[in-house]
C-alpha cells in the first residue's frame, strides 16, 4: 500500500502557514482564514484516508510512508524527517484534523472583528503543522523538533493580544515552563542516544532488539531509567503535570479557540503521546520510570480535580479539569502492563485522550460562545443563561455528561476502562481515580448550574446566540462526544499490536456511574438557585478551601524561586561581581601599569641637565663599586 | 585571478576607490556596490568549492597559491581555503554587505568610516585565506586596529574608555599569539627548514613539554577575542559604545577568529597539550556558557544583553571545539556562522531602534510591535534563532554541538555537557524577557506612532540576515556535510586514541 500522500497532511498547514505568514496585512479580507481552514480541510480529508487504508488491513505494523536525512552528526546518529504511521500515530493525525478544522471553522466566527486576523490564522496553521510532524515523527529528535514548534505556536498564541499585559506574562511563563522540562526532555534524548546509538523509533520500540551498552546507575536508578524519567519530564512539562503545571491556567489568556485546539486537547496531550510512543522501552527497561509515571499522574488528577472545584473563571475550570483528565491518562498508562489483558491501560489511556479531544473541545468552544455572548470570564457574572443561548446550553451539557462519565456518552467509556486499569493492578490508585470521577462530576455540574441555571444578571446588552459557524463545528463535536464511545477502541490500538477486546466492568462502572450521579446532585442542591449554602459549606473547608482557591500556592513557590533565588541571589550578583570584580581586576591592571609608568617616567624628562646628573651618578656608582671590587 | 586573492583585491580596491569619493551618495554607492561584488564573489566560492568537492578533488585546502615573501625565513604568502573557511567567508560578506547598509546614515567622517570599516573586512579575509601563520597573524591585526578608531571616533557614550579598554585586551591576547606563533616556529623542526606554513607545521611534531607551554598560550590568546571567560570584559563595554556596523562586524565576525584561531591554529598544531588540558579550558568555557547567560538576565541596556548573551554563545563555540571530536567542532562552526548571523542582526536591530527611541534601555521601551511591527518581526525571529528553535539556525548549531559533546566517553565531559545544555532555558529566559518589555505590552509613549517606517536598506540589512539564519535552519545538511569533511585533518589528530 502506498502512503506517500501522507506527506501531503503535513504540509498543508505549513503552505497555510507561509501564504497568511508572508501575506500578513497584504491579504483581501478574510480569505486568510479561508486559506488555513481549507489547508486543514484537506489534510483532513487524507488523515480519514489513511486511517480507512491503514485500519482495513490486519497488520499494525510501522509503517514509514516518507524519510529523508535532514542533518547528520556521525556515521550512526542521524535526524530524519519523515512520516511514520502506526496505530496511534494514525489515531492522533485524526484527532488533530478534526479538532483544528472544527477549531478553525468556529474562529472564522470567533475572531471576526479581531485585528490581527490574518496573524491569528497563521499562527494556528503553523500550531497544526508542528502538531501534526510531531506525531509521525519517526525519531525521537524529529519529535523534539516539532515538539519545540508546538511550544513556540502556543507561545505565539497565547500571547496573540500582545497589548495585554497578563497576555505577554502568561506565554512567557508557558514558554519557560515548557522549555525547562524540554531541557529535560533533550538530556534524556540524549542520554538515549548516547547507549543506543539511534534516535530512531522503529529500533527504539522494539526492546528486543535492543541492548544498553551499560549498567551503570546514579543514586540507585539505572542511567536508562534516569534518561527515561527525563524524557518524561519533558512530557509532563507539555502535558501539565505537577509540579509543571502553572503555565496551563495562565494560558488561557490566549483567544479561546486555542485553547480548545492547543491547551485542551492537542498539544497537552503530547506527554501522554510521548510516553506511548515510547512504551515498549519504558516496560521493558524502567518499570520504576512508569511508577513515577502513575505516581505524577494520580497526584495531578486529584490536585487538579480539587482546585477545579473552587475557580470562579470559566476556562481556568476548564484548565484544571484538563490537568485533571491528562493525569487519568498518564495514570492509565503507569499502570499499564504490555500485550494482552495486562495492556489494557495503554488502550484506555489513548482511548481516553481520543473521548477527551472531542468532549473538552466542545466544553472550551461552549465557554467561547459563552464569553462571546456575556463578554467576561467570571462566572459569578452569569446566570440562566439558557434561555438566551439554548442550543449552546445543550451542547454543553451533553459535554459536562461526557466529562462526568455519564453512559452513554463517550467519557464513560474511556473512563470505565481506565478505572478497570486501575482496579485490577492497584487499589490505592483506584480509589483516587473513583474520587476524582466523583469531583469531575461535581466542578462540571456547579459551572453548568451557575451558567445555565442560576439567577439572571444584568448584562450589558442581551447575550446572543452564538452564530451559525460557531455552532456548526460544536456540533460536530456533540456528536462526536456521544458517539466516539462506540468505537471500538482495542481493535485498533492496544499495547502490542494485537486486538483487545474491550468490555465494561460492570461492577466499576455502577461505582462510577453512582458516584458521578452524586457529584452532579451535590452541584444541583448547591448552585441550581443562587444560595449562600455553598459559600458556607465552603468556608467550613477553611484553610483547604483557600489553599484550593489559590492553587495550593504553586505559583508563589515558583515565583519565590525564579525572582526570589535565581534573579537576586544568582543572576543579579553574578552582573555585578563581573563588572566590579573581574573587570575591576582588567581596569586595575591598566590602573598599575599606569602607576608604574608614572613612577619611572621622571626618568625619562627631556631635561638634559637630569641626563647628566643621572649619567654621572651612575659611572661614579660604577667607578665606587669597581673600586670596592678590587680592594 | 584567484578568487581568494580577488577577496582580498575587492575590498582593497574599493578603499581605494573610497578615496576619491566625495559626497555621501558616492561614498554609499561605492561601499555597497564593492560590497555586493564581495558577497557574490564569495558565494561563486562556495559553489567552486563545492564543485571541486563533488568532482572528487580531496586535497585538504583547494584554491592554493603561494608567494614567497622572506624565503630566509620561511614566510610566504601562502593562500588556500578548506570548507570551513569557505563558510566562514561567506559568513564574513553577508555581514560586512549588511553593515554597509546598516550605516547607511552615518554622517560624520562618514567617508573615514567606511574606509576603516572596510580596511577591517579585509584583516579578516586575509585572516580567513591565509596558511602561513606570520601572515595570519598579520591580518588579525590589521582586523584589531581599525576597531581602535573606530569606536573612538563614531562610538557612544565612554567611548574612548572603550576604545583603548578592548584594543588593549585584544592586543594582550595578539601578544601571547606572538609567543605562541613564535614558539611553534622554533620547536617545530622540519628538516632543518624552518616554515610558518600551518600545513606543513601540522605534519610536524612538536615535542611534548614545548606544547605545554604554548598551547595555552595560543588557546587564551585567541580566546581572548573569542570572549574567553575570564577574558571577555571587553565585549560588554567595547560593544555597548561601537557604532552599529561596527558592533555587527566585531560580534559577527571577528570574535569567530577567536574560534576558528582556537581551533585551526592551538589545537591542530598542539593536539597533544590541547587533549592533557583541555579539561581546564573546559570549565573556563562552561563557565563561559552559564555566567554569560545568567549575567544577560538581568541587563537592561540592549546592547549589553546581547553583549553578554554573545559571552555565552562564543563560550559554547570554544567549549564544543574542546570536545575533540568531529560532531562537536562541526558544532562549534556551526554556531560560529550562527551566531555570526544572529548577533549581527540584533546589532543592526539594536541600531535602528536606537534611531528612533534614542534609548537603549529596555524598561523605558515597551510596545514597539504595534507601532515598527517590521523591525519587531524581524527581533523576534532573531530571538528565536537565539533560543534555538528548531528551523533557524541555532538549533542546528546547538544540537550538533549537544549531542557532539555528549558523545564523549569520559563521563566529566558528559557532565559538563548537560551543565552546558541548561543554557537553553537561560537563553529563553532572556530571550522572552526583552521581547516582552521591549515589543509587546502597551505602546509606551504617544510619540511612538511617529516613528518612520523601516527603510529600503534597513530592510535589505536584516531581510539578508534572516535568509541567511532561515536557510541554514531549514536546509543543514550541505553545510555541515562541508565542514565536517574538511575537519578530517584537524580532529584525526586529536582523537584520543
Amino acid at each position: 500500500m502506498e502512503f506517500q500522500y501522507t506527506i501531503w497532511i503535513v504540509a498543508l498547514p505549513l503552505l497555510a502557514f507561509l501564504i497568511n505568514g508572508l501575506g500578513s496585512g497584504k491579504l483581501p479580507g478574510k480569505i486568510s482564514g479561508w486559506i488555513a481552514t481549507i489547508a486543514i480541510g484537506i489534510s483532513t480529508f487524507l488523515s480519514y484516508q489513511t486511517a480507512f487504508q491503514y485500519f482495513s488491513s490486519p497488520s499494525r505494523d510501522k509503517i514509514i510512508a516518507f524519510k529523508t536525512t535532514w542533518l547528520r552528526f556521525n556515521d550512526t546518529l542521524h535526524i530524519d524527517l519523515g512520516v511514520l504511521l502506526d496505530p496511534i500515530s494514525v489515531m492522533m493525525l485524526v484527532v488533530i484534523t478534526t479538532i483544528s478544522l472544527m477549531v478553525f471553522l468556529y474562529s472564522q466566527g470567533y475572531m471576526k472583528n479581531e485585528k490581527g486576523y490574518d496573524r491569528y490564522f497563521a499562527f494556528l496553521s503553523l500550531f497544526s503543522f508542528s502538531m501534526l510532524g510531531l506525531v509521525v515523527a519517526t525519531n525521537l529528535f524529529q519529535m523534539y523538533m516539532f515538539w519545540e514548534l508546538v511550544g513556540v505556536s502556543s507561545y505565539l498564541l497565547i500571547g496573540f493580544y500582545y497589548d495585554k499585559s497578563s497576555a505577554v506574562a502568561a506565554s512567557k511563563k508557558a514558554f519557560i515552563v515548557t522549555r525547562f522540562a524540554d531541557l529535560g526532555f533533550l538530556i534524556g534524548i540524549l542520554m538515549v542516544s548516547f547507549y543506543t546509538g539511534t534516535f530512531d523509533f522503529e529500533i527504539l520500540t522494539n526492546p528486543d532488539n535492543l541492548s544498553f551498552s551499560t549498567t551503570a546507575s546514579f543514586l540507585g536508578l539505572s542511567t536508562i531509567t534516569w534518561a527515561l524519567l527525563l524524557i518524561f519530564m519533558g512530557g509532563a512539562g507539555k502535558s501539565a503535570m505537577f509540579p509543571l503545571h502553572i503555565w496551563l491556567p495562565d494560558a488561557m489568556e490566549g483567544p479561546t479557540p486555542v485553547s480548545a485546539l492547543i491547551h485542551a486537547a492537542t498539544m497537552v496531550v503530547a506527554g501522554v503521546f510521548l510516553v506511548a510512543r515510547l512504551f515498549p522501552l519504558y516496560h521493558a527497561f524502567a518499570p520504576t520510570a512508569l511508577e513515577v509515571v502513575a505516581f505524577v499522574g494520580a497526584f495531578t488528577t486529584l490536585f487538579a480535580a480539587l482546585i477545579a472545584c473552587t475557580q470562579y473563571d470559566i476556562k481556568r475550570v476548564l484548565a484544571f479539569s484538563t490537568m485533571s483528565q491528562i493525569g487519568y491518562m498518564m495514570l492509565a498508562l503507569g499502570v499499564s502492563g504490555y500485550g494482552g489483558e495486562e495492556g489494557l491501560g495503554y488502550t484506555a489511556s489513548l482511548f481516553h485522550l481520543f473521548t477527551h479531544a472531542f468532549f473538552k473541545a466542545l466544553l472550551f468552544l461552549g465557554a467561547g460562545a459563552i464569553i462571546h455572548a456575556v463578554h467576561s470570564n467570571d462566572i459569578r457574572e452569569m446566570g440562566g443563561l439558557r434561555k438566551y443561548q439554548p442550543i449552546t446550553h445543550l451542547l454543553f451539557l451533553i459535554a459536562c455528561l461526557a466529562i462526568a462519565g455519564i453512559p452513554p456518552f463517550s467519557g464513560f467509556f474511556s473512563k470505565d476502562e481506565i478505572l478497570a486499569a486501575t482496579f485490577a493492578t492497584h487499589p490505592i490508585y483506584f480509589g483516587i481515580a473513583v474520587a476524582v470521577a466523583g469531583l469531575t462530576a461535581f466542578y462540571m455540574f456547579r459551572l453548568y448550574f451557575i451558567v445555565f441555571w442560576g439567577k439572571e444578571k444584568t448584562y450589558d446588552h442581551t447575550p446572543h446566540e452564538a452564530p451559525t459557524i460557531m455552532l456548526l463545528p460544536m456540533i460536530v463535536l456533540a456528536v462526536g462526544s456521544v458517539l466516539t464511545g462506540f468505537i471500538p477502541f482495542g481493535h485498533f490500538i492496544s499495547s502490542d499490536g494485537q486486538s483487545l477486546d474491550l468490555h465494561i466492568n460492570w461492577s466499576v462502572a455502577i461505582t462510577s456511574v453512582a458516584i458521578a450521579f452524586a457529584g452532579i446532585v451535590v452541584a444541583w442542591k448547591f448552585y441550581k438557585t443562587e444560595s449562600d449554602s455553598s459559600d458556607k459549606v465552603a468556608r467550613s473547608f477553611g484553610s483547604v478551601y483557600t489553599s484550593a482557591l489559590n492553587k495550593f500556592y504553586i505559583d508563589e513557590i515558583y515565583i519565590l524561586i525564579t525572582k526570589g533565588i535565581v534573579f537576586r541571589l544568582i543572576a543579579q550578583p553574578l552582573a555585578w561581581f563581573d563588572r566590579n570584580i573581574i573587570d575591576a581586576f582588567m581596569n586595575l591592571l591598566a590602573a598599575i601599569t599606569n602607576w608604574i609608568s608614572s613612577q619611572i617616567k621622571e626618568f625619562q624628562s627631556g631635561q638634559v641637565q637630569k641626563y647628566a646628573f643621572i649619567f654621572i651618578s651612575g659611572v661614579l656608582i660604577i667607578v665606587l663599586s669597581f673600586i670596592y671590587a678590587t680592594q | 585571478m584567484n578568487i581568494l586573492i580577488s577577496h582580498i583585491a575587492v575590498p582593497v580596491l574599493t578603499t581605494l576607490a573610497l578615496m576619491f569619493a566625495s559626497t555621501q551618495k558616492q561614498v554609499r554607492t561605492i561601499a555597497a556596490g564593492g560590497m555586493t561584488i564581495q558577497l557574490i564573489q564569495s558565494l561563486v566560492l562556495l559553489y567552486l568549492f563545492l564543485q571541486e568537492r563533488a568532482g572528487g578533488n580531496d586535497a585538504v585546502v583547494l584554491f592554493k597559491q603561494s608567494f614567497a615573501w622572506y624565503p630566509s625565513l620561511g614566510i610566504s604568502f601562502d593562500l588556500g581555503v578548506d570548507g570551513i573557511a569557505v563558510a566562514m567567508i561567506l559568513l564574513t560578506s553577508i555581514v560586512i554587505f549588511t553593515g554597509i547598509f546598516a550605516s547607511w546614515e552615518v554622517d560624520k567622517l562618514y567617508k573615514e568610516f567606511f574606509i576603516s570599516l572596510i580596511v577591517l573586512a579585509a584583516g579578516v579575509y586575509g585572516f580567513f585565506v591565509s596558511l602561513d601563520l606570520f601572515v595570519l597573524f598579520l591580518f588579525f591585526e590589521l582586523a584589531v586596529i581599525p576597531m581602535y578608531l573606530l569606536i573612538g571616533i563614531w562610538g557612544s557614550g565612554p567611548k574612548e574608555y572603550a576604545a583603548m579598554k578592548l584594543t588593549l585586551m585584544l592586543m594582550g591576547g595578539s601578544a601571547l599569539l606572538v609567543v605562541g606563533i613564535l614558539g611553534v616556529y622554533f620547536t617545530s623542526d622540519v628538516e632543518g627548514v624552518r616554515t610558518f606554513n600551518i600545513l606543513v607545521l601540522g605534519q610536524h611534531h612538536i615535542p611534548i613539554e614545548m606544547q605545554r607551554i604554548f598551547f595555552p598560550m595560543l588557546f587564551i590568546g585567541f580566546g581572548v577575542i573569542g570572549a574567553l571567560f575570564p577574558f571577555h570584559t571587553w565585549s560588554p563595554d567595547g560593544h555597548s559604545s561601537a557604532p552599529t556596523a561596527v558592533s555587527m562586524l566585531h560580534a559577527g565576525v571577528l570574535m569567530k577568529l577567536g574560534g576558528y584561531g582556537c581551533l585551526k591554529v592551538a589545537m591542530f598544531l598542539l593536539p597533544e597539550a590541547a587533549q592533557e588540558m583541555s579539561w581546564i579550558f573546559l570549565i573556563l568555557t562552561g563557565i563561559s556558557v552559564i555566567y554569560g547567560a545568567l549575567a544577560t538576565v538581568v541587563q537592561t541596556d540592549l546592547k549589553y544583553i546581547n553583549a553578554y548573551s554573545s559571552v555565552s554563545h562564543c563560550g559554547l563555540v570554544l567549549f564544543a571545539i574542546l570536545m575533540l571530536n568531529k560532531t562537536a567542532s562541526t558544532g562549534a562552526v556551526l554556531q560560529m556562522i550562527s551566531h555570526g548571523l544572529m548577533t549581527a542582526l540584533f546589532f543592526a536591530l539594536i541600531g535602528m531602534l536606537y534611531s528612533r527611541t534614542k534609548t537603549r534601555i529596555i524598561t523605558e521601551m515597551g510596545g514597539l510591535m504595534k507601532v515598527l511591527p517590521f523591525l519587531s518581526v524581524c527581533y523576534v525571529i532573531g530571538g528565536l534563532a537565539s533560543l534555538g528553535l528548531p528551523g533557524l539556525s541555532g538549533f542546528v548549531a546547538e544540537m550538533t554541538i549537544f549531542v557532539g559533546a555528549f558523545e564523549h566517553e569520559d563521563l566529566f565531559h558528559r557532565v559538563a555537557t548537560i551543565v552546558a545544555v541548561s543554557s537553553i532555558v537561560v537563553t529563553a529566559v532572556y530571550i522572552l524577557r526583552v521581547v516582552g518589555l521591549l515589543l509587546m505590552g502597551p505602546v509606551r509613549n504617544e510619540g511612538y506612532y511617529n516613528f518612520p517606517k523601516a527603510k529600503w536598506f534597513e530592510k535589505i540589512a536584516t531581510v539578508s540576515l534572516i535568509v541567511g539564519i532561515l536557510v541554514i535552519g531549514l536546509t543543514p545538511l550541505w553545510l555541515s556535510d562541508m565542514i565536517r569533511d574538511s575537519l578530517g585533518t584537524i580532529v584525526d589528530k586529536l582523537v584520543l586514541k
